[in-house]
């Protein structure tokens, strides 16, 4: 079964984002991860790009299927993970510690739209 | 298999002063190449030398590891590799049809007549006005009708329609074509039974929304039995219905898009009107559009002048402008003419029910070792999400048996692999779509094949995981290829 972890926040679409004080870490989750299969890219966004709350900020490629990434929640993206550059393939290995991007949040309230540990897990069963 | 000449390149059989001809002998010795005004190569041209039976055994073999609707089954979903009857090819090399596209309407009155022909049975097929067979694929029609979508709009002085609604399950075509065609993109989401959710698509119409594209059968095979809803809400907000031809095979002489409320749509001649497809094509994809829209199609237009009693190319100055030189992949058109006057009116029919019932008989059959997602009568295609889980398919378990691995042993036992991942409702699809060419023997044996696989994948995972065994290319490393690319015969 698919690893979820608890005190994070989940979108419908696999997202997650850790919460650490005005920041936000998001990624994929690890049942996305093994659904795409192995990731071979990862379009990330730019540093200073502005991403909103279910919009879409970059996109995952598989050797299966390109899967766009929509963004959980709205802000400010103050650094990316530019080790996914060269190994996509971290996704994989472990997709919690493998955030794709840092946001600073301009609107907390909306972590409240998001679901937690069990919620998501029931959506992946 | 005689890998020597199959497994390597013409470039690794080279061996140095090995030739395939013998130059008379030189007469100019005595000039230096110095002499040579300009464009003197400076580098070697570094080709293969080899003798001419390598040459010949090499390509020999190659295009004997070629794989065809001539050669094998070839169930790929979405794709209909039907069939392409050698009649078509006999029709097509008549030597009048060899003309020149620069020939005057007066010296080519019968290919402007055959291409008349086309257009006006396209039409009543489809239940529209008026066709172009101008485009020369079928992205290339998608692109040219969202185009005609696009000037029907700005001729009205509406010019704030800039959304095309696309379904989730839809062909990766149509959103590329709208976005090449300067649209933007709204996606509307299906319903657990696959079909597109009416009341998800309500809140998206409004004045900016120029038109909504609709595959039907969609891409799970399934009727979109919502359509005249769909199509009235799309028309009150004003934009146009547009059909992707892709799966009109079942469609054929049974329904009509024209009538389901479709304005513009595209056909692909190489999937539904049995001309070649794949391997490069040369494609096809006419343009038909309702009455009042004609105006709009790309230039030239063939029309049949009543007076002068002759066909003429003409060119509308309201045209949204050429997207072809000269009338298309002419050579296709006349294969798709030999076609459509072989089967007639009375059998045209017979292809559409016969690829619904070919396709049930498939998904039947096989519903007992495979994931059925969607349980109903489909038409001419259908999609399994991957092996029941007593056949290894339990996706919960990491080393699950995945459709890549069944459509990799697939290819063990000479068939070509259907469609996999492809829609990505189902995290397994595995795409089938027989056509009605393939005889009920075919079928079984394919169908006796895929239930083997399957009790192999329970008795012996890791062979099929491992598979294929018996092609000559074993299992390719696909992240790596993604990864690291070599494009050239050097980076080997």
């Amino acid at each position: 079964m698919a690893k979820i972890i608890e005190g994070l926040y989940y979108s419908e679409s696999h997202e997650y984002v850790r919460v650490e004080g005005e920041f936000g870490y998001v990624g994929i989750t690890d049942y996305a991860q093994s659904q795409l299969g192995n990731v071979v890219y990862v379009d990330m966004p730019e540093e200073e790009d502005e991403v909103t709350a279910g919009e879409e900020f970059g996109a995952v490629e598989s050797v299966k299927a390109a899967s766009d990434l929509f963004s959980p929640v709205s802000g400010e993206v103050v650094e990316v993970n530019s080790a996914l550059e060269d190994e996509p393939e971290l996704i994989n290995q472990d997709a919690f510690a493998n955030w794709i991007m840092k946001v600073r949040m301009s609107d907390p309230s909306e972590l409240e739209n998001l679901l937690d540990a069990a919620a998501y897990a029931k959506i992946c069963e | 298999m005689n890998n020597v000449y199959y497994g390597k390149l013409i470039f690794e059989l080279s061996k140095p002063g090995r030739r395939g001809y013998s130059l008379p002998k030189n007469e100019f010795d005595g000039y230096s190449l110095e002499q040579l005004p300009v464009a003197r190569r400076e580098n070697k041209t570094l080709l293969p030398e080899v003798d001419e039976l390598t040459v010949a055994r090499h390509y020999t073999n190659m295009s004997n590891n070629n794989f065809g609707v001539d050669t094998g089954f070839y169930p790929l979903g979405s794709c209909t590799m039907k069939y392409n009857p050698k009649v078509n090819e006999e029709l097509a090399a008549l030597q009048g049809f060899n003309i020149h596209p620069s020939t005057p309407d007066c010296a080519a009155q019968g290919a402007l007549k055959l291409y008349d022909e086309v257009q006006r049975t396209l039409a009543e097929i489809s239940g529209l006005s008026r066709f172009t067979l101008n485009p020369y694929a079928g992205a290339h029609g998608e692109l040219t009708g969202l185009m005609v979508i696009g000037t029907y709009h700005r001729q009205r002085g509406d010019v704030n329609r800039t959304k095309i609604i696309v379904p989730d399950s839809a062909h990766g075509t149509n959103p590329a074509s709208a976005a090449v065609a300067g649209f933007q993109i709204v996606q509307v989401k299906s319903t657990a039974q696959g079909t597109v959710d009416v009341e998800d698509l309500k809140p998206l119409l409004g004045p900016d929304i120029a038109g909504m594209m609709m595959t039907n059968p969609n891409t799970l095979g399934l009727f979109e039995t919502q359509i005249p809803e769909i199509a009235r809400l799309v028309h009150e907000c004003g934009g146009l219905m547009y059909y992707d031809g892709a799966n009109l095979n079942p469609m054929l002489g049974v329904c009509r898009p024209g009538d389901m409320g479709f304005d513009v749509m595209h056909i692909n001649l190489h999937k539904t009107f049995s001309t070649p497809h794949g391997g490069g094509g040369p494609g096809s994809g006419p343009v038909g559009v309702r009455a009042g829209l004609e105006h709009c199609l790309p230039n030239p237009q063939v029309v049949y002048n009543e007076e002068k009693g002759r066909y003429e190319q003409h060119f509308d100055e309201e045209s949204l402008g050429s997207v072809s030189g000269f009338l298309g992949n002419f050579g296709v058109i006349i294969r798709a003419y030999a076609y459509l006057l072989t089967l007639g009116r009375e059998n045209v029919p017979m292809a559409g029910r016969l690829s619904v019932l070919n396709a049930n008989y498939i998904k039947e059959r096989l519903r007992s070792h495979y994931k059925l997602p969607i349980d109903v009568v489909c038409k001419h295609e259908f999609v399994f999400d991957g092996l029941r889980e007593e056949y290894g398919g339990d996706h919960h378990d990491a080393e699950h048996v995945t459709t890549l691995d069944v459509a990799k042993r697939l290819l063990d036992y000479g068939y070509h692999a259907p469609t996999i991942y492809f829609p990505l409702l189902f995290h397994e699809a595995l795409m089938i779509e027989p056509t009605e060419t393939e005889s009920k023997d075919t079928l079984d044996a394919f169908i006796d094949v895929m239930i083997r696989i399957a009790e192999e994948a329970k008795s012996d995972p890791k062979m099929v995981k491992s598979a294929p065994h018996n092609t000559p290319i074993r299992r390719l490393d696909d992240v790596k290829a993604v990864k690291e690319p070599k494009f050239t015969f050097k980076a080997l």
